[in-house]
């Protein structure tokens, strides 16, 4: 006999090739040993695959405490005018108000009245952009509420970027005087700017 | 006479085995396929549960605060990402700040430990894909996770299939709306007339000419 096996065993593993249909599960391409955004991670201490920045470092390039456009201040003064970068024109207050409401408009409302869903809601008092005081406010000073925040209200620097920020502050500035027609109120320079935007 | 080797049932055996194996064959085929598809698969439609009760349908379609509110690298980035603690505490801090189903996001925000999610879209990680490119070329929220804003707890609005990327890569014109209504939970892609979708397809220069099904624009 030239056959070591019978042929009657071999038939009887003739069922063992469809075993190869489970073979069709193995994952090691879909799940590959690298991260992905927003992954955990059993690696680093604190469970996170995207890495905060180590304590008291920034990021190069992102340390401008000089630029108006980043701070919103010069020499450790609010700035009153958009900064060079920022042009005002209709495309600015148009982008402007898209951000505002989705950022601000939920505390704030669409009209910047401090009458938004979460402010009717709950017991979050938001003030009204419609006051003498936030009138002839420096445009510096939304630039930094909207960046670092103020007493409740949390930042938004590390959600929009500076220059839509600015853009939000353009669109406080238009929406207050949508609300006051009365333009005298404003820093001359406003004036023209805002008129000239809208 | 030799004997007899085949009984005479044989016969009635093999008629029946030619038709019942490949009917076997395919019934596992097609039962493999259907598993492949059915929801219990591919988990579209089933809701997840997650650490908090998170509701769509109540931050969306009753508070009215925008995608971008919370999944704020949508517009720049690869990933819509998921909103950090800080982004619940901005409200949380202030409202319903006694509430137990918020005591994770406390906890998360004073000790500083992630809220881990559990993942609802994930393609798997030989597939490339962005958001930035839909949402500027005008894919909108809803086409691609279904009506988002009616759900307490997120499910999955279909398998992510390459067949369904294909589909609308192939032919754009059926699911583009304009720019500004990205965002709008109830826009309706078919309200637009499909002559004035092709336009937009001319408006947003969306290559019309293959590119955008070929392998590499997926698998890089
Ligand atoms: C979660 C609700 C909420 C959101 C969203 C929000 N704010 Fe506020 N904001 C407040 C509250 C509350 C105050 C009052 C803070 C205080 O003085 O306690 C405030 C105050 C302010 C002030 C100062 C007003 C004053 O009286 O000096 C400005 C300016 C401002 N917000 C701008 C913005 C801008 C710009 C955005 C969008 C990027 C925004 N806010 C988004 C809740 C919010
Ligand atoms: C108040 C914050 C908030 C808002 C506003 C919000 N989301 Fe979410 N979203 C979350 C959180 C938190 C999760 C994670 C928990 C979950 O999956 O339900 C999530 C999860 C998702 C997921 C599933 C992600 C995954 O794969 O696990 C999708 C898709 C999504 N959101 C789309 C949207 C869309 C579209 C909108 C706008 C219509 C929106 N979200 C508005 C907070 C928000
Ligand atoms: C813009 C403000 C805002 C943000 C941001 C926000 N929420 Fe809320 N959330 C609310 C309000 C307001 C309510 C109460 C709704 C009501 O009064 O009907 C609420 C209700 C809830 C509830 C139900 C609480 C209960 O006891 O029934 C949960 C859970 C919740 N939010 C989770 C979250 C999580 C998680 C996040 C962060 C991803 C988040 N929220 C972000 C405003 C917000
Ligand atoms: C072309 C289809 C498509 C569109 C349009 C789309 N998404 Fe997604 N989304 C996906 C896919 C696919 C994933 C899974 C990504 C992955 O696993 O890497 C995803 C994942 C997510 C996630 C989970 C976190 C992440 O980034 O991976 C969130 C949140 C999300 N989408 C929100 C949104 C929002 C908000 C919009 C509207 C501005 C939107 N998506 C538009 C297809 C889409
Ligand atoms: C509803 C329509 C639609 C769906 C569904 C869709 N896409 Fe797209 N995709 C587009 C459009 C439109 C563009 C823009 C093409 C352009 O203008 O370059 C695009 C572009 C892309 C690009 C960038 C191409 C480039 O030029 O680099 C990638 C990558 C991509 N899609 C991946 C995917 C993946 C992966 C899926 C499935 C998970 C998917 N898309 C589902 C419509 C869609
Ligand atoms: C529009 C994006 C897109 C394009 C173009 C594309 N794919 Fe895919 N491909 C995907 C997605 C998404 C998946 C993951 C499907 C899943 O999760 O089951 C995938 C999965 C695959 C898989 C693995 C299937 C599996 O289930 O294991 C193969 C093989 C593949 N693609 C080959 C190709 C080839 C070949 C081409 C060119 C003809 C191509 N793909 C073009 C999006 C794309």
């Amino acid at each position: 006999m030239t056959n070591a096996i019978p042929n009657r065993v071999l038939t009887r593993l003739l069922w063992l090739p469809l075993l190869l249909i489970l073979s069709a599960c193995h994952i090691d391409m879909y799940d590959q040993a690298k991260y992905k955004p927003n992954q955990p991670s059993d690696f680093f201490q604190d469970g996170r695959a995207m890495r905060a920045p180590v304590p008291n470092t920034v990021a190069l390039g992102s340390f401008r405490p000089d630029s108006a456009l980043a701070t919103g201040k010069l020499n450790g003064e609010l700035v009153t005018d958009l900064p060079p970068e920022i042009t005002l024109n209709a495309s600015l207050l148009a982008h402007g108000q898209i951000v505002f409401n989705a950022y601000c408009a939920p505390c704030h409302g669409l009209a910047g009245d401090g009458q938004g869903v979460i402010a009717n809601r709950g017991p979050l008092v938001v003030p009204s952009y419609h006051t003498d005081r936030l009138r002839t406010m420096a445009v510096g000073y939304f630039f930094d509420v909207a960046t670092n925040g103020i007493n409740r209200m949390y930042g938004y620097g590390a959600r929009i970027t500076a220059e839509d920020r600015w853009a939000v502050v353009a669109y406080i500035r238009a929406l207050q005087l949508s609300q006051n027609a009365n333009v005298k109120a404003l820093p001359p320079d406003d004036q023209t700017k805002v008129k000239a935007g809208q | 006479m030799s004997a007899q080797i085949f009984s005479r049932t044989a016969n009635a055996y093999l008629r029946v085995s030619l038709i019942a194996i490949p009917l076997l064959l395919g019934g596992i085929i097609a039962a493999l396929i259907g598993l492949y598809l059915s929801p219990w698969y591919t988990e579209a439609g089933v809701a997840k549960a997650q650490p908090i009760a998170f509701s769509h349908a109540h931050h969306v379609s009753q508070l009215k605060i925008d995608c971008r509110y919370c999944h704020n690298t949508v517009e720049r980035a690869a990933t819509a990402g998921f909103p950090a603690t800080e982004t619940c505490m901005s409200c949380h801090s202030q409202v319903w700040t006694t509430s137990p189903l918020l005591q994770p996001v406390r906890d998360s925000y004073q000790n500083n430990t992630p809220i881990i999610w559990n993942r609802i879209y994930d393609l798997p990680a030989f597939v490339y894909f962005n958001h930035s490119i839909h949402v500027a070329k005008g894919v909108g929220c809803t086409t691609c996770h279904g009506q988002i804003q009616t759900m307490a707890l997120t499910a999955k609005a279909q398998p992510l299939y390459m067949g369904w990327c294909l589909g609308c890569h192939r032919d754009p014109a059926q699911n583009i709306r304009p720019r500004d209504q990205i965002f709008n939970v109830d826009y309706d892609v078919q309200s637009l007339p499909l002559a004035e979708r092709q336009q937009l397809v001319v408006d947003y220069k969306i290559p019309t000419d293959g590119r955008l099904t070929n392998c590499y624009t997926c698998h890089r």
